[in-house]
């Protein structure tokens, strides 16, 4: 039994390696073979002289052959490895979304970021050390030779241009890991359009190098003014510790004139863009990778490869990264490919069922409801305001639905890396301050509830059939059907935790809010982020988008190529699904601030199409429906649902949605 | 090897110059080169931005002209129209009141077309910017605010002369000649993603396949594009002469009809490796104006089934004939046919600017023109048996007029 238990999985995990560890390595490879090029490209900024264009030239090809620049073009290999490597580990597909800047806070001070902030520091400095010994000249080592003015004898001195240098580099490491928290650098979005990697890269290049130049810029303002004011303390350390004096005859750089160099500021903004740059690039590339599409088989022939199939590839919890793709994959093939579709409509050779269709449509039709649950139960948490919802919340947690989802139960880690499995345990501190860390109290409540793991007080643990029933009354629910199919467990919990900072826990708590209001320093951590809760419900809905467009297609093209009928079983179902997620969809637009659109960020790495997922959602729901209407028009009043929604349907029949 | 040659020669007359002389030449030659290479290269580029949408708007003489751009609704009798004043009008079939949408950065409406499979979004392209209205369709307000409209602008990409949703609405395409780059919009999520090509100097035209599988690109150079829209990846097609004008799909998406400037032929490429469904039986409508000794416009409904033809605007000035609208048949199996059909004149002095069919006409086709003198009208195609060729005639043609409502009999003429 335990061979056969262990085989599906060693399957999926080599679709798996296959997959998401070939994709990351390909991006680290090519990132790692565009360095020599960016190298070229900083040498002969670096060394750039108007007035002698062709001592310039000559200088930087005999530069670009020195043993040094080799040299540190290895240490830049290690420094793309660890990048690369940290990409794979910390990428997440849902970002992470704090409610408040108190949890905002959390995140940066948390021991994986802190852990992750040291790492980046340290290769910020090997890069920028690097880069004074590329650039040569004043900046190349830490100590100089000079002449003591007194005595007249020489010594070894502290050379302040190589330490500001590094310290450059170590501050700008460590803006790196800090903007990365909060513009959500890991967060991997999925481009609307497929193209080939080479076109997208091609395209995006202009974009990347912008942002690192920008950066660049940011970062040296900002580490010059640094310096201005706290400049003498790691020049005094330093000196110190590494018995160097500090050369009087030469300006210090921690005074105005000293920092008015014009070079220097050159010398560092180039040399910060060239560290950002390597970052980005492999950014870039390894999210190029990671989201290209990959083309599941919809049926094996051989069973034992039916775990690398889509339907079950789709029904895939362990790492979301594979469902992701999957989810894509079904969007693609819906609109894309008539002979795949074929095959979803087909049914098993022995016996006839449409094993295909029934897992591909209930496991979009599961992702979907499971959206208007969340939906619901968070307009009943803003309705009640916190009052009624600590007893609501009682009532429902802890009622699941054993008989249907047992799986809900395992406590699963989400995106991924099989490192984590691997790390586990002890070492947890190295993995992901990016990946949702379900165990951290700051973690937002859609990341544990993606991972599947049960938040006993948030209100949408339960398992809720309809939100009509929600609505009218969790209470009247739980107590009628609670017998067979729910257990309600009582819990002794109306000790909401205080101290968990999530936005729904914190709502709750009024007694210790109207407390805490008189502070305000407190009062401004603790508020709520407005449109951080609506983007938090909708942060992995690219998953609900591709489930609409691939439902809605495939039924769409079911009109004419199901020769078996499969899809008009489902046909009620997967209306009544839609048009009861188009309602609480609406409701939730009517609440304050989800109908507001984000500001928009002009230029960074951080990718911010998470804060408009809400409204393609919506547009996708809706075009989804229309999809369905128009290709089956006045067919649709065969079709056995309830008038309700067949007066909502009415609608998108008239175009009056 | 007539190029070769040509190299060769001028290659021996260089060096049949002294070199000195030769030298100070070719500074100054590359000099002037370089500084009028953009322009002379693309000669639209000189052009201001008004000129430049006047230029390669599909409204004929937009400048001037009272109606600057007109769209049906892909799926309802509703339509909507921009006005000199770069207002816009909506009208819908019932006598519920027509919202006029305006707003701050709608100058010089170049372009219109409904959301397809939406009721409600309409993608205006302006000068600067690209606006997506949302005019509610139950709501009873005429003076929708300018917060139903989402703003789309990208630096470089204006002015926006053509757009076109996919079929299936997920994704808007805006292009500008002054812009290399076309612009994917996701639209509800405000994001682009530009797709470059270098050669032709900018977008002039878009239209997407209706099965989606393909969109035509024609920049301002003798070159046009034609992308697939599953890796986004093109094939370059370039003209003989001219650039291409207009172009029209036929319904299943397999066969492309262009025009280019300055010739009077129609062109058709047949697609073979088709993906999409394909509906063997329906052909096309196109119509299309042979505009100042070439054709300006092409069109083509969706949805057709049974006999089918082609209209034709003629402009023939010259000849001091009244502007008419030639109507060909089309047939699209076994081979592409275009046969001649008959003429849809206007009232003297009137010249059509633009038409568009009506997308899905129950009983036939109807075509709606944009006269220049500022009226609209709409004329019906009725067949009276499927498997007759000549047996659609326009019974009558009623006139919805935005300027003067009481005429309404513009055109009563039967076709032969």
């Amino acid at each position: 039994f335990d061979v056969m238990a262990t085989k599906p999985c060693t399957k999926f995990l080599s679709i798996y390696f296959q997959v998401v560890i070939w994709r990351a390595v390909a991006s680290i490879a090519w990132s790692v073979l565009l360095l020599p090029v960016t190298t070229a490209v900083f040498v002969l900024l670096s060394r750039f002289s108007l007035f002698h264009p062709i001592q310039w030239i000559s200088d930087c090809t005999s530069l670009l052959t020195a043993s040094s620049t080799i040299f540190s073009l290895v240490v830049l290999c290690g420094v793309v490895l660890i990048t690369g490597f940290f990409n794979l580990e910390f990428y997440t597909l849902v970002p992470s979304i704090p409610c408040s800047r108190m949890a905002l806070l959390g995140t940066v001070l948390h021991p994986r970021q802190c852990v992750h902030s040291l790492v980046y520091c340290t290769m910020g400095m090997l890069v920028m050390w690097c880069a004074s010994v590329t650039i040569g000249g004043r900046y190349s080592t830490l100590g100089t030779p000079c002449r003591q003015s007194e005595s007249g004898e020489v010594v070894t001195c502290l050379n302040e241009y190589h330490l500001f240098l590094l310290l450059a580099g170590a501050f700008m490491g460590y803006s790196h890991s800090f903007l990365g928290v909060v513009q959500n650098m890991y967060y991997v979005s999925f481009q609307p359009i497929q193209q080939y990697k080479y076109p997208r890269f091609k395209g995006c290049l202009p974009m990347v190098v912008k942002c690192s130049v920008i950066q660049a810029l940011y970062s040296a303002r900002n580490f010059a003014a640094l310096y201005f004011f706290f400049g003498y303390v790691p020049k005094t350390w330093i000196s110190s510790t590494l018995n160097l004096q500090i050369d009087s005859s030469l300006q210090p750089l921690d005074s105005l004139t000293g920092l008015l160099d014009f070079s220097l500021l050159y010398h560092l903004s180039i040399s910060g863009a060239f560290l950002y740059l390597t970052w980005y690039l492999t950014v870039l590339l390894f999210r190029i990778y990671v989201t290209e599409a990959y083309s599941f088989p919809v049926q094996s022939t051989f069973t034992e490869d039916a775990e690398q199939c889509l339907p079950k590839v789709l029904a895939e919890k362990n790492t979301l990264v594979m469902k992701f793709l999957a989810l894509q994959d079904l969007a693609l093939l819906s609109q894309h490919s008539l002979s795949r579709r074929l095959e979803v409509f087909n049914l098993s050779q022995p016996g006839g069922h449409p094993h295909n269709w029934n897992a591909i449509s209930g496991e979009c039709l599961c992702l979907l409801s499971e959206l208007t649950q969340r939906l619901v139960a968070h307009q009943d948490a803003v309705a009640s305001n916190g009052r009624v919802k600590s007893q609501s919340a009682s009532m429902v947690s802890g009622t699941e639905d054993i008989a249907e989802t047992p799986r809900l139960s395992v406590p699963l880690r989400t995106p991924g890396s099989v490192f984590k499995s691997s790390v586990g345990g002890a070492n947890r501190v190295l993995t992901a301050p990016f990946t949702p860390d379900v165990d951290s109290p700051f973690s937002s409540p859609a990341i544990r509830r993606l991972v599947g793991q049960q938040d006993p007080h948030s209100p949408w643990s339960g398992t809720v059939q309809s939100p009509h029933i929600m609505r009218r009354g969790p209470k009247l629910w739980s107590a009628s059907t609670g017998s067979s199919r729910f257990s309600v467990i009582p819990l002794h919990g109306l000790e909401t935790s205080v101290n968990s900072c999530s936005c729904h826990t914190l709502n709750c708590s009024a007694q210790v809010k109207s407390f805490l209001a008189k502070r305000v320093l407190i009062m401004y951590l603790f508020n709520k982020l407005p449109e951080a809760s609506s983007q938090a419900l909708f942060a992995d809905s690219q998953a609900h988008i591709w489930a609409l467009q691939g439902l809605s297609h495939l039924v769409a093209a079911s009109f004419s190529e199901d020769q078996f009928g499969v899809v008009q079983t489902t046909l009620p179902n997967i209306l009544s699904c839609l048009v009861v997620l188009l309602e609480a969809v609406d409701r939730h637009f009517k609440l304050p601030h989800a109908s507001s659109k984000p500001v928009r960020t002009l230029c960074s790495m951080g990718d911010s199409t998470y804060k408009t997922l809400r409204f393609a959602l919506r547009a996708a729901l809706k075009t989804a429906i229309y999809k369905i209407t128009t290709t089956f028009g006045e067919h649709l009043n065969a079709v056995n649902i309830s008038t309700e929604h067949r007066k909502r349907l009415q609608q998108f029949l008239e175009f009056k949605e | 090897y007539g190029l070769l040659d040509e190299i060769t020669n001028s290659a021996e007359e260089g060096m049949s110059l002294t070199h000195c002389n030769h030298a100070a030449f070719a500074v100054r030659r590359f000099s002037l080169w370089a500084s009028s290479f953009h322009g002379s290269l693309f000669p639209h580029l000189t052009l201001s931005s008004d000129e430049m949408v006047a230029e390669f708007s599909q409204m004929l003489d937009w400048s001037d002209s009272a109606l600057r751009s007109f769209a049906w609704h892909p799926h309802t009798d509703k339509f909507a129209v921009a006005l000199l004043d770069d207002s816009i009008k909506i009208y819908k079939s019932n006598s519920s009141p027509t919202p006029t949408l305006k707003h701050r950065c709608q100058r010089s409406v170049c372009a219109l077309q409904w959301k397809p499979l939406c009721g409600s979004a309409l993608a205006v392209a302006c000068q600067s910017c690209l606006l997506i209205w949302h005019v509610d369709p139950a709501s009873l307000s005429t003076r929708p605010s300018s917060g139903c409209a989402q703003v789309l602008s990208h630096p470089g990409h204006s002015p926006i002369t053509s757009i076109a949703w996919s079929p299936t609405g997920s994704l808007l395409v805006s292009a500008s000649p002054v812009d290399t780059s076309m612009m994917v919009w996701d639209v509800a999520a405000e994001s682009a993603v530009p797709l470059q090509r270098v050669g032709g100097g900018g977008v002039t035209y878009l239209s997407w396949s209706p099965d989606g599988s393909r969109l035509l690109a024609a920049t301002p150079s003798a070159l046009f594009r034609v992308w697939e829209t599953r890796m986004w990846t093109c094939e370059r097609w370039p003209c003989l002469k001219g650039s291409c004008q207009s172009a029209c799909w036929s319904p299943d998406g397999g066969c492309l009809l262009l025009s280019m400037q300055g010739e009077r032929v129609i062109y058709a490429l047949t697609f073979s490796d088709l993906t999409g469904i394909n509906n063997t039986y329906s052909s096309p409508v196109t119509a299309f104006f042979l505009m100042k000794n070439h054709l300006k416009q092409l069109f083509c409904p969706p949805f057709f089934s049974g006999s089918s033809f082609v209209l034709r605007a003629g402009d023939s000035q010259a000849d001091n004939h009244p502007s008419v609208i030639a109507v060909f048949k089309t047939r699209s199996s076994p081979v592409f046919e275009l046969l001649p059909c008959g003429f849809v004149m206007g009232e003297a002095g009137a010249e059509p600017r633009f038409m568009q069919f009506h997308p899905h006409f129950q009983h036939g086709a109807l075509l709606t023109v944009c006269w220049s003198d500022g009226r609209i009208s709409h004329v019906p195609f009725y067949f009276s048996s499927a498997g007759l060729l000549g047996g659609d005639s326009p019974q009558q043609a009623l006139a919805s007029n935005t300027t003067n409502p009481s005429s309404n009999k513009l055109y009563t003429e039967q076709i032969s």
